[in-house]
């Protein structure tokens, strides 16, 4: 399929080069640690510097009814091997009929509504190299019919491959202690990467209500990782096991106010667990009668395996700011605290961003953990408090 | 006797009703201009075009959004409205999907296409600036006859046109302005400016169109829209070009999945 889409692209390009648009941006990016590693005569450093460029093809004919979008990326890291990397965020032909599309290639989707974690969105794999926060995902392989109707909004996927989970490599930071050893992937589907999965997703919007139930069979997209003595040094092994996972998504848009819930329930390995994460975002628009609106946001997060969960929200509370001046140069900033309701581990978080003149962004990201328990799943992160500094020039 | 006691209620109705009926006049007059404003727009069936703003600051310096623009005419009720970005280059692909309501809050989302988020955007921010311009949402939303009420003023004369001036008072909720001036071409029933009073009544803005042009025979459009901040001294100039006519879109192509895939 990879092939085929490549030949047509490459078709197009001889074809209709004068039609075809570019865009996409190339970026600079620092990442400093404020102190020492975790371990002694660890290889990690104090320094990251990288590059990355994502440019984007786009091609579409047939009256827009039909397009190809190609969006590669790279980055190379100036000492963790394995942050240096290539990706395909999408190669995709999209076909548009009356009311439904159909979509075939490589891809990125969306499923979730609130902010401090997406329990519900499992269609693509978290780049992990790329931000520890989750955001970032590699592009995945899908065949996507999408009907819209007065019943709702219907997407059925087929998933036909696989994709890790990326982790930092050895020289990598932040990491985890002792380090994950992708190359001892395990699976518990014996067609390994190639099982296929498959999806289902129903958006309808009641007035201020907007409502989303997905449904997921395949290889979950969270591995649970195993420490194993692998030539002499003990590493971590990823090991993917298949999962159900019914999710439901909500928002209400009630004037000021943003109401939020994501919950899910997931069978895997012989267990069955819920999940849930709820809040609200209250906005204060044109806060002290300036153009700039101030979102004060709060969530909590509940995982009902307790301290036994794989994921480190499983009591927690998420308090953050976000700031939008609405200015011509886009400034936006979003502070956030998630803090543990048991262990009072926190995690503080400000990312914020800027235009400067019509093509450069400046982004500025700064991680902070405090109170971190020795038997936590953070507990690796425990000295790798981060200012991470991105510009980037979009064309 | 009862005809006498008939004849003084009506006497007395008619001196209790007469300031009010003045009142009326300059009330529905107003109405009745706006509403032959509308009529003259009605029948667009929907249209494309493309747009830039010229962002400028109180020091001059300027910068530059591209746009494109896409409607459907609603009948009885608000259009439906797609804008998709193209410029500045890291906004690229964003779009916003709007359906304005007559008497209902309108219906706004905004896709983020590096996050592929499509996020509901509350009415409440009606009065905030859209893209960072002196345009506020509620500007370039679209004006409905029910979404005001309004009051004739006087008639006067401005760059040789005749104008009939109205006053307009938003009657939906979480507006910007207590009210508006609009100065409307008495020949050809548009707009040729129009002048904002913010929520305390001081004078905000003022958006003046010029370089109209006839589509079809009948709809007239302004290539250049102005709009200046008096409280801020910043300005954004809207040029309109490539307006196209009834080019056969329909509901299909602005919803939720036409929002994610605009480009």
């Amino acid at each position: 399929m990879k092939k085929h889409l490549l030949t047509l692209v490459l078709i197009c390009c001889s074809n209709n080069l004068y039609s075809m648009e570019w865009s996409g941006n190339l970026s600079v990016q620092s990442r400093l640690f404020f102190d020492e590693p975790l371990a002694v005569n660890s290889q990690q450093h104090d320094q990251y510097l990288s590059v990355a460029a994502r440019p984007e093809l786009y091609h579409s004919w047939d009256d827009d009814t039909q397009s190809i979008t190609f969006t590669p990326f790279v980055r190379l890291d100036q000492h963790d091997k394995e942050r240096s990397h290539t990706d395909i965020h999408e190669l995709a032909w999209q076909r548009v009929f009356d009311h439904w599309e159909l979509k075939i290639g490589i891809s990125k989707v969306y499923w979730g509504v609130t902010e401090s974690q997406h329990l519900v969105d499992v269609i693509n794999q978290t780049d992990l190299v790329e931000n520890t926060d989750g955001e970032d995902k590699l592009g995945q392989p899908m065949i996507r019919a999408s009907t819209e109707q007065d019943w709702g909004l219907l997407d059925v996927y087929l998933l036909p491959f696989f994709r890790e989970r990326s982790f930092a490599g050895i020289e990598g930071r932040p990491r985890a202690y002792p380090v994950v050893d992708t190359d001892l992937v395990q699976y518990e589907s014996s067609d390994e990467e190639r099982h296929i999965d498959y999806a289902l997703r129903w958006l309808q919007a009641f007035d201020e209500l907007e409502l989303a139930l997905s449904y997921f069979n395949g290889t979950s997209r969270e591995p649970l990782l195993t420490p194993t003595i692998y030539n002499g040094s003990t590493v971590l092994l990823p090991y993917y096991p298949l999962m159900t996972q019914y999710g439901l998504a909500a928002q209400a848009t009630l004037g000021n106010w943003l109401w939020k819930l994501e919950t899910i329930h997931r069978q895997w390995l012989n267990e069955n667990y819920n999940a849930t994460t709820t809040g609200f975002e209250y906005t204060l628009v044109g806060l002290m009668e300036s153009s700039a609106d101030l979102g004060i946001i709060t969530e909590y997060l509940y995982d009902n395996r307790e301290q036994q969960a794989s994921s480190f929200l499983e009591n927690d509370i998420m308090v953050g700011l976000r700031l939008a001046l609405n200015d011509a140069q886009s400034t936006e900033a979003l502070l956030g605290f998630i803090v543990d309701l048991d262990t009072d581990e926190t995690i503080i978080s400000l990312e914020a961003s800027r235009r400067l003149g019509d093509n450069w962004k400046l982004e500025l990201e700064l991680r902070s953990f405090h109170h971190l328990d020795n038997n936590s799943l953070l507990s690796s992160l425990k000295q790798d408090d981060m200012l991470q500094i991105d510009l980037a020039c979009y064309f | 006797m009862l005809k006498k006691l008939k004849i003084l209620t009506l006497l007395f109705l008619a001196i209790l009703t007469l300031p009010v009926q003045a009142t009326t006049t300059a009330e529905s007059r107003g109405l009745e201009i706006s509403r032959k404003a509308d009529s003259k727009d009605t029948g667009f069936k929907d249209s494309t075009a493309h747009l830039t703003m010229e962002l400028k600051n109180k020091q001059g310096q300027t910068s530059l959004r591209h746009l494109r623009v896409k409607s459907l005419e609603v009948e009885a009720d608000g259009d439906k409205s797609l804008s998709i970005f193209d410029k500045p280059a890291d906004v690229k692909g964003t779009a916003f999907l709007t359906f304005s309501h007559s008497k209902e809050a309108d219906e706004q989302w905004l896709y983020l296409p590096a996050l592929k988020r499509v996020k509901r955007i509350s009415s409440k921010n009606k009065s905030g600036p859209f893209m960072g311009s002196e345009f506020a949402y509620e500007d370039i939303a679209s004006q409905e006859l029910d979404k005001y009420t309004y009051k004739y003023i006087r008639d006067e004369t401005i760059n040789g046109i005749d104008c009939f001036v109205i006053e307009r008072y938003p009657s939906y909720e979480n507006s910007g302005y207590t009210r508006q001036q609009v100065w409307v071409n008495k020949q050809e029933y548009r707009p040729e400016k129009i002048v904002f009073y913010d929520r305390k009544d001081s004078l905000l803005k003022t958006l003046n169109y010029s370089n109209y042009k006839q589509y079809e025979g009948q709809f007239w459009r302004a290539d250049k829209m102005h709009m200046e901040n008096h409280q801020t001294g910043k300005s954004t100039l809207l040029s309109w070009f490539d307006y196209k006519f009834k080019t056969g879109l329909s509901d299909s192509d602005f919803n939720r999945s036409s929002l994610k895939r605009a480009k």
